[in-house]
């Protein structure tokens, strides 16, 4: 080791820089990672500067070696035809081999040296020359288009070294003063420690790792949302419950049967339990009135409510279907004695779509609604821009929208720091009276609700493009441990 | 609950200089819809045709403005070239590409539940009514109910049930109206139609055919004609559900063949002569093919729904009687369900063009969008959203709107709340904080659950996020388990 050292500090003070490591010390007979490894000590030490390289070359495989050897896989072929002056497919294959009879024919034909005549095959040119043998003999000078071909064919393969450049540092000495590590009683004692180099601290230097658990980031947005939401008083829902029923899910909130949504394109249906137990009967003949005839101040949708299809169990589609249960129940229990209520719930949700690099078939969605008398549009904006001001967008838009279950709507726009510029980021709106009547909640009551995604949020601020990278099986768990501390 | 992986460790992979890996860098990509996916259909407009029409010209970001304000949005922007480039692949070559348009293509999103949006003359209609250009047009059915078909009731309830029918007189059709009033078909029968399983809608020649016309239910081998399609072909109906299951140039007519099949009798409308005029919902025939010459259309269509079927027929005639020589007037025809014994059970007259009235209060308008504007503007607002001529009545407390039969989503007054806010413009509304006063609580499953979450990571192990949907061999068979009842899909992905 100290030889190399030597060797390195030497060269330099006659010849001021080492250009190229790795050339450096095939040169001189060392190993290339031990002249690396000494000259990055000196490096600390302050004796010399170095600086990365990176040179990629050609080099032979072993393939490529026999070409070189023996010849290329058509010459083969070719002086085997050549001689036999012209042989079946099946005989080439017994003279040169099946490999190379494959690839040396596929070749030949390439380069019209040979041509089919029925079965056989036989010469066309009197003699050829071996091309690629001689562009393997010649690595260096190869032009870029001749490498690719060579590659393709494995004959060559790429292989890069890192190498270091190295010069005269600001310390440079020809001779290695040891450095004292501490400073000692002695030293102190003696006066030595005026003259004595002392190692330097390295700061940059990572120490051992101390382990640790790590939570995922999309977990941890989930708590934060849910730490915004209870700050705003809203009170979560229960929403441990993956299958629900067509009923809570579409019906109940006013979406017609025939609604798209509710096709197998877009929903899961369970095979099995297909059909939900039961559901409260009195509140469903009001529902399916409401479908059928309107009543409330509604002209209905005007179709016949099919049982069947109400009956239907599904992976719900939103959580709104459980928004609809604690509506019911609200209604339900208060009875004369109405008390409004705000509800959130950040929770998953399963949609049968095309799957991209965004959408997974199943994704979380925050909900949050407001029940009172009275609300309004502008109830519903302000507390839009109360919840997305607590995670850090403050402009905001609105634009017209539709929903089912909703009128009005509005889908929310709001100009994103971190994308700088204008995004839709959710979507909101006022539960429709079709939807509120039957369930006997008191005339007046309105309800205004919201929603987003979680991933979204997620994903724009831990930076990530792809939904796989954040959600599923195939998250690297290096992300999940570097992923920082989430604040809005 | 979610999932624990045990992977108490180290941390690993500290590349060679000594710097954690750091996560990718982020790219501008737009990331796409998410949540509440909506389903938005999507026009297809050229910009200049669309400029032209609207007689007012915009920037991109001008129009996009306009639409947001509307709410539609302008979500792509193409061209016939690039259309043909990303998709076939380079499958064209470089001389055919350039002779497709590089014109420039709106693509447009509308809501799911304005059909009258689905056709670049809706769009056109609706904007300029909304920037005040236009007032919203009164469509008026003409008196005389001159035209009739009879349905065979005890036939058709086998099979589909409803027709309505009109006829729009002296129309003229050019190139790029034509591909609009095919496209708006197909819109139609995308959305609102579910796929022509609902309603089927049949336009006709009425000049190559004679009426009174008939929708009757037959047997298929007994229903022969010269259908629309490449060949000059007679079928009769069942060989030729055989021919578009099975012939590759017919393919996008396979998807409808399920809808009659199995029936012991076809639905087929035919004129006086027994010509027939369309195999519902599968083609028309190409007697009364329509052209850029035809002066009067036959509109039939059937249905399992009787009142989409007119939501559908209401639309057509809506959108493309603009171009008849009266505009916005149509010809009706009689309906009458014929039961076997030659007596007429039902009759009604189609289409209904409903011009509706509905009512809201004004107080109720107000203050659900939570303004405060005069009766006055209310009513004057209700013009920029095709709900006018509107009129004040019981002492200015109550609005009543017309809703034209552009207007089927109007249910109920929230419907007019909603649209005199559009009017108004969203984001002009003041914003409130409610006074609802509540105390915030969590979940005591979800309180837990993120408090174990804590205490597990703080003894070192790593999260992980796995899927609720699972395949039974990772569930089972992977794991060497015997499979056990478990909540399963029917349609999975």
């Amino acid at each position: 080791m100290a030889e190399i050292d030597q060797k390195i500090l030497i060269h330099l003070n006659e010849n001021g820089l080492i250009d190229d490591s790795y050339p450096w010390s095939k040169e001189l007979g060392y190993g290339h990672d031990d002249v690396v490894g000494r000259a990055k000590s000196l490096s600390v030490i302050r004796y010399v500067v170095t600086e990365n390289l990176s040179t990629s070359f050609y080099t032979l495989t072993d393939q490529g070696s026999s070409v070189i050897k023996d010849g290329s896989q058509e010459m083969k072929v070719f002086n085997a035809i050549k001689e036999a002056s012209k042989l079946s497919m099946n005989d080439l294959k017994t003279a040169v081999g099946k490999d190379t009879s494959k690839i040396g024919m596929a070749q030949c034909m390439k380069n019209k040296w040979i041509k089919k005549e029925g079965d056989d095959l036989i010469p066309i040119v009197e003699s050829v020359e071996d091309i690629v043998r001689s562009q393997l003999q010649s690595l260096d000078n190869m032009s870029d288009k001749i490498a690719k071909e060579l590659k393709k064919r494995k004959l060559i393969s790429l292989k890069k070294i890192s190498s270091l450049k190295i010069e005269k540092g600001p310390l440079f000495s020809l001779e290695i003063k040891k450095q004292a590590a501490d400073i000692t009683k002695e030293m102190l004692d003696s006066g030595e420690w005026k003259d004595i180099q002392f190692k330097p601290y390295t700061f940059l230097t990572f120490g051992q790792s101390v382990g640790g658990g790590y939570l995922h980031p999309l977990l941890k947005v989930r708590a934060e949302f849910r730490k915004v939401l209870m700050q705003m008083g809203f009170e979560e829902m229960p929403t441990n419950k993956w299958v629900e029923s067509s009923f809570w899910n579409f019906d109940s909130l006013f979406q017609p049967q025939s609604h798209p949504a509710r096709d197998a394109h877009d929903t899961f249906f369970i095979k099995e339990p297909a059909r939900t137990v039961s559901v409260p009967e009195e509140y469903y003949e009001r529902v399916k009135t409401m479908h059928e005839k309107g009543g409330s101040g509604s002209i209905g949708y005007r179709y016949d409510f099919q049982r069947e299809e109400a009956f239907k169990n599904l992976l719900r589609t939103h959580t709104t279907a459980i928004s609809s249960q604690m509506l019911y129940k609200l209604a339900q229990n208060c009875g004369d004695n109405f008390k409004p209520a705000k509800y959130f719930s950040i929770d998953r949700v399963f949609r049968n779509e095309t799957m991209d690099a965004t959408h997974l078939c199943e994704f979380h969605q925050v909900e949050g609604m407001v029940v009172d008398y009275n609300l309004s549009l502008g109830d519903l904006i302000g507390t839009v821009e109360t919840f997305f001001k607590k995670i850090g967008i403050t402009q905001l838009r609105f634009k017209p929208a539709f929903n089912p279950y909703t009128e009005p709507s509005m889908e929310v726009f709001g100009y994103h720091p971190t994308l700088e510029k204008w995004t839709e980021i959710g979507n909101s709106g006022m539960f429709r009276p079709e939807m509120l009547a039957p369930m006997g909640l008191p005339e007046g009551v309105r309800v205004i609700a919201w929603g987003l995604s979680l991933e979204r949020p997620t994903m724009i601020k831990y930076k990530i493009d792809n939904i796989r990278d954040l959600f599923g099986h195939k998250v690297e768990m290096a992300r999940t441990k570097t992923a920082p501390v989430c604040r809005f | 609950f979610f999932f624990f992986l045990v992977l108490k460790g180290r941390l690993s992979s500290i590349d060679e200089n000594n710097h954690l890996p750091l996560p990718s860098r982020h790219s501008q990509v737009w990331l796409s819809n998410f949540q509440y996916r909506i389903i938005m259909p999507t026009i297809a407009v050229e910009k200049e045709l669309l400029f032209s029409k609207l007689g007012r010209s915009y920037t991109d970001n001008a129009f996009d403005e306009l639409c947001f304000e509307f709410g539609i949005e302008l979500d792509d922007k193409t061209s016939e070239r690039e259309e043909a480039m990303k998709s076939s692949a380079g499958t064209l070559t470089r001389e055919q590409l350039q002779t497709l348009s590089d014109a420039i293509i709106y693509k447009i999103d509308v809501p799911a539940n304005r059909y009258d949006l689905l056709c670049i003359e809706g769009i056109v209609r609706s904007l300029k009514i909304f920037l005040g250009d236009i007032d919203a047009p009164v469509y008026k059915v003409l008196g005389e109910v001159k035209e009739s078909i009879t349905v065979r009731k005890t036939n058709t309830d086998k099979v589909r049930p409803f027709v309505v029918c009109a006829i729009l007189q002296d129309i003229t059709f050019t190139k790029d109206r034509y591909d609009s009033f095919i496209e708006l078909q197909d819109q139609l029968h995308r959305n609102l139609c579910r796929q022509r399983t609902l309603v089927a809608i049949g336009t006709h020649d009425y000049d190559t055919v004679k009426g009174p016309f008939v929708y009757d239910a037959r047997d298929p081998t007994k229903i022969e004609f010269v259908p629309l399609t490449p060949d000059d072909r007679s079928f009769n109906a069942k060989e030729l559900l055989n021919f578009y299951e099975t012939e590759a140039a017919c393919k996008h007519l396979k998807p409808y063949v399920p809808i009659i099949k199995k029936s012991d009798v076809y639905p087929v409308i035919l004129d006086s002569e027994e010509n027939v005029l369309s195999l519902p919902p599968i083609i028309n025939g190409s007697k009364s093919k329509i052209t850029l010459d035809t002066k009067n259309v036959f509109i039939e269509c059937t249905a399992t729904d009787l009142t989409k079927a007119n939501i559908v027929l209401d639309t057509v005639v809506a959108m493309f009687s603009e171009y008849c020589s009266k505009p916005f007037t149509v010809e009706p025809v009689r309906v009458n369900y014929m039961c076997s014994n030659g007596k007429i059970l039902d009759t009604k007259v189609t289409p209904l063009m409903s011009n509706r009235k509905e009512r809201a209060n004004i107080e109720f308008c107000n203050s659900l969008i939570g303004i405060d504007i005069s009766p006055e503007k209310m009513k004057i607002l209700c013009n920029k959203v095709q709900l006018g001529p509107a009129e004040l009545l019981e002492n200015d407390t109550i609005l009543e709107v017309t809703v034209p039969p552009t207007r089927s989503d109007i249910l109920h007054p929230v419907d007019i709340a909603e649209d005199v806010s559009i009017a108004f413009g969203y984001n002009n509304i003041k914003k409130k904080i409610p006074t609802t006063c509540t105390v915030g609580r969590e979940q005591p499953l979800n309180q837990l659950g993120d408090l174990l979450r804590e205490e597990i990571g703080c003894a070192g192990y790593t999260e992980v996020l796995t899927h609720g949907l699972c395949s039974i061999r990772d569930n089972f068979t992977a794991l060497r388990r015997l499979e056990t009842p478990s909540v399963s899909l029917s349609n999975p992905a």
